[in-house]
């Protein structure tokens, strides 16, 4: 999944959609994962450099990663892929 | 090596116009880590999760403190302790140490409450449903009996007639006391005269000794007046008797109902901003006491069966976290070990919730779920909670009234009661409940012992 | 009052200036007109986009505190917080939702340095819509008949006393009208739902609408007042336009019930005057309207005053206030950049 080229994240976690009007905050995970994402970075990556970061197993994060891309794409952050 | 920063599950939140940031919603700020100085983690790890955790020192405290609030006030108190609230045995005796009686509601609280080693002068005996057979056994240990119904009344002064005793009685009361639901199913009305009738009736017989007035107006009362007004109008009967019949009743029993510090649901502000504290409880009730018009040559003791107030707070369930998940709706879920099979208040109350370890600002708006298999089991319906990981340990407060007695063998089994005594040490109250303890009591037909699948 | 100009920080909550507006930002034009001290003003705000925390030629910082649902405590601690980097002198709470608990907190916080003038929780409690029958009674004060209900079925026994329509209540906000036994139920459920339970239900009492604002010293004297006839009623029921105006009645009312429950603090009476000339008291609102403003534009800075004692300053009562006033409120967009926005949505203080 990739993020809309548009969408400005700043360091503190507010999320900005000039698309939409629409602004969300993240938390350090979350600001993480967006930043990941916004480089192109694949799941399989972004679980194994958070599992490097925090003190989790993969599955946990995995599992919480796929829930976070499906609220990423709830808001309509996510480019689409086709 | 370098050591790894906490993991928070990664959050996402749409900023709306009507939410607040993390300054707004945040109710918790501290993980409660500890209670009575034992940290929650070690508890669980000894004992288990889910577990129930009771502070022998909050109870004594808040007792002390309770009784202080009422003979400050008034010269003779006296308070029973309600079983039904919680009759683990080691909770009545830290009761009874401190000098309360005993207030039992069926023929079992009552026996428990003999076994604890309670003299029956000290048991008072409400309840609409004593049978024959604890009514005399009431009567020969001289227990206090407070009369519900005037079937009951007919089957004590038989019980006198037969066996040439006189059993000391009071008779319970309802009352309008201008609060919402009146709870007039227990007792004899005052407004419409029942109660009166049922006084003269008492006095005609000369069979029973009336030594006493009783009412509960209801429960988790907010409102202090209504004692206030319960109390006027029990001194109102006492005077009248004593004006019939020169006869003296020895004490005033107020019940309980005081609200502890939880949170009504519905309620808008937390139940430990506006509560009435027991000051506030026995000041209502003292003052109508002393400025109402009964002047007997004594002052009748004044008892009180208080219960929820006295242990509600002492009370926490420990929990876990068992999975988080994602409702069709988007809202957030989260499911721990612990459900309204253990946590029955949280039929009627918002618990408090707070997390034992470590957390960031961030929230979520949750529904908490318990973990049985039945749609009604939900904790919260809608809590801002900060995140929460698999495998994260929760403390739930206020849960020391009524979960230990009306909690539900549905499904799974109870789990194991500690109590921390006054120097910091855990002690377990009550064990866990296996397979035998539920499976010892069944009995299987022979033609159903065998089966082949 | 003090000669000598004294600089206050003053905290004021309420900075919601919408269509149906908070006080606080009339309330803070009020003290920076003040004659008899200088200001500077933090504010206090629940939501990012309130617009007072955008006013910066008003307000110097605004910060964010918990709702009140929170707790006593969660508040005392961010109010902590703020009063450690600004050293607050008073604070002036707004909401009638957030009053319980600056109340319970008031001698805490001055015992911190933080000065307020509010009432005593026996008069803020007193004069809450379900007691306020009793508050009538014992007050000897005109009241519409009202009763507090649990269940729909309850407005059936009451349609055999009141006329339709009746006025549907929630125990702290909202109230709606309702002419038939539908809308009624509907209000109920919708009101209910939103503040719970009980629900007042009052008789509707048909007549001209008149508002008084005043400031009573605590001990029974009148410090403010001044009375106000709406012009203009928005949908939401807010005064969009008002007049102030000389009615003896009126002002013999509220120093009657300035007197007679020694008030302490700003307030705003509802009345209502009838066809035959009688008064009624709708209710009461323990705090400063949000047409204060009108008040300090005829001669009554009730902010200031009510600033003064707080600080437990020798205060004058006013005596006259200009009739024939009018005020006529206006909405105005300003122009903010996301980045303020941002501010005091990831950090609560802007």
């Amino acid at each position: 999944m990739k993020i809309r080229n548009n969408i400005a994240v700043s360091d503190n976690g507010f999320v900005f959609n000039p698309a939409s009007g629409e602004s969300f905050t993240v938390n350090q995970v979350g600001l993480d994962i967006l930043n990941m994402l916004r480089k192109g970075e694949k799941q399989e990556a972004i679980v194994q450099e958070l599992s490097k970061k925090y003190q989790a197993d993969t599955v946990m994060i995995e599992r919480d990663l796929l829930d976070f891309e499906a609220m990423v794409k709830q808001y309509h952050l996510h480019q689409n892929e086709d | 090596m370098t050591t790894k920063a906490r993991y928070e599950r990664p959050l996402i939140k749409k900023l709306e116009s009507n939410m607040p940031n993390k300054f707004g919603m945040r109710t918790e700020f501290e993980p409660f880590t500890h209670i009575d100085g034992v940290s929650v983690a070690s508890l669980m790890a000894d004992y288990g999760s889910p577990v129930f955790v009771l502070s022998e020192q909050k109870i004594r405290n808040k007792f002390k403190a309770a009784r202080q609030a009422f003979e400050t006030r008034y010269p003779k108190v006296q308070f029973a302790w309600s079983y039904k609230t919680n009759y683990l045995s080691a909770v009545c005796n830290v009761f009874h140490q401190e000098g309360s009686w005993a207030e039992v509601v069926s023929g079992f609280e009552y026996d428990k409450a003999i076994r604890h080693g309670v003299d029956g002068s000290n048991i008072i005996f409400n309840g609409p449903d004593k049978t024959q057979e604890d009514l005399r056994k009431a009567i020969t240990n001289n227990s206090l009996i407070h009369i519900d119904h005037l079937d009951e009344l007919y089957m004590i002064q038989e019980i006198a007639r037969e066996t040439r005793q006189k059993p000391k009685v009071a008779i319970r009361v309802n009352m309008d006391t201008g609060i919402y639901p009146m709870w007039d199913r227990f007792g004899f009305n005052f407004e419409n005269g029942q109660a009166w009738d049922a006084l003269n009736k008492i006095m005609f017989s000369g069979l029973l000794d009336l030594v006493g007035l009783h009412t509960h107006i209801g429960t988790f009362m907010l409102s202090p007046n209504a004692y206030a007004i319960a109390a006027s109008k029990l001194a109102n009967l006492a005077q009248r008797i004593q004006q019939k019949y020169g006869h003296e009743v020895k004490y005033i029993d107020m019940g309980g109902g005081f609200s502890s510090l939880n949170t009504l649901k519905g309620a808008y502000l937390p139940g430990t901003d506006t509560n009435p504290s027991i000051d506030d409880f026995a000041e209502a009730i003292t003052s109508a006491l002393i400025n109402s018009d009964y002047h007997p040559k004594s002052p009748p003791l004044l008892i009180l069966e208080t219960g929820r107030a006295l242990i509600d707070e002492a009370g926490y369930l420990l929990g876990s976290v068992i999975a988080n998940k994602r409702l069709s709706d988007g809202r957030r879920a989260t499911i721990l070990d612990v459900g309204v099979n253990l946590l029955f208040t949280s039929f009627w109350y918002d618990h408090k919730i707070t997390p034992a370890q470590e957390f960031t600002s961030y929230t979520e708006d949750t529904v908490i779920y318990g973990p049985l298999c039945m749609n009604i089991d939900m904790v919260r319906e809608n809590i801002s909670l900060p995140l929460l990981n698999k495998g994260d340990k929760i403390v739930i407060h206020h849960v020391g009234a009524y979960n230990m007695t009306q909690w539900m063998q549905f499904i799974t089994l109870r789990p194991n009661v500690v109590m921390i005594d006054m120097d910091g040490k855990p002690h377990l109250i009550r064990k866990n409940e296996s397979i035998d303890s539920i499976e010892n009591l069944e009995e299987i037909p022979p033609h159903l012992s065998h089966f082949e699948l | 009052m003090k000669t000598n100009k004294q600089k206050l920080t003053i905290a004021v909550t309420g900075l919601n200036a919408i269509d149906s507006p908070g006080p606080g930002v009339a309330v803070i034009r009020g003290l920076l007109e003040a004659k008899s001290f200088d200001c500077r003003i933090i504010g206090l705000a629940y939501e990012s986009l309130e617009p007072g925390i955008y006013m910066h030629d008003l307000i110097e910082k605004t910060y964010h505190i918990p709702y009140p649902s929170a707790g006593i405590e969660a508040l005392y601690n961010r109010l902590m917080q703020i009063h450690e980097k600004e050293k607050l002198d008073v604070v002036i709470p707004n909401f009638d939702a957030e009053l319980y608990s600056f109340i319970k907190l008031s001698d805490k916080l001055k015992a911190q340095g933080i000065h307020s003038f509010l009432p005593t929780i026996e008069q803020f409690e007193a004069r809450q819509k379900i007691n306020l029958p009793e508050f009538g009674k014992k007050y000897d004060i005109h009241v519409p008949r009202s009763k507090a209900i649990y269940t729909t079925n309850e407005i059936y026994s009451l349609e055999q006393d009141y006329n339709w329509p009746l006025v549907i209540k929630g125990k702290y906000y909202d109230a709606s009208l309702a002419y038939n036994m539908d809308q009624a139920k509907t209000a109920f459920n919708k009101i209910s739902a939103k503040w719970g339970l009980p629900i007042i239900v009052q008789e509707f009492i048909h007549g001209t609408e008149y508002n008084v604002t005043g400031l009573g010293d605590g001990f029974g004297n009148t410090i403010a007042a001044v009375p106000m006839r709406k012009q203009y009623i928005t949908d939401k029921g807010k005064a969009w336009g008002g007049i102030t105006i000389t009615d003896e009645n009126a002002l013999d009312l509220t120093s009657h019930f300035l007197k007679s429950t020694k008030w302490r603090g700003a307030f705003e009476l509802e009345l209502m005057k009838n066809k035959t000339g009688e008064y009624f008291l709708l209710e009461i609102n323990p705090r400063i309207p949000a047409w204060i403003y009108l008040a300090v534009g005829v001669g009554q800075n009730i902010p200031e005053a009510l600033t003064s004692l707080a600080m437990g300053w020798p205060t004058e009562a006013f005596k006259h206030y200009e009739a024939g006033k009018m005020f006529i409120r206006f909405a105005w967009d300003m122009i903010v950049d996301l980045s303020e926005f941002q501010q005091i949505s990831t950090y609560g203080e802007l």
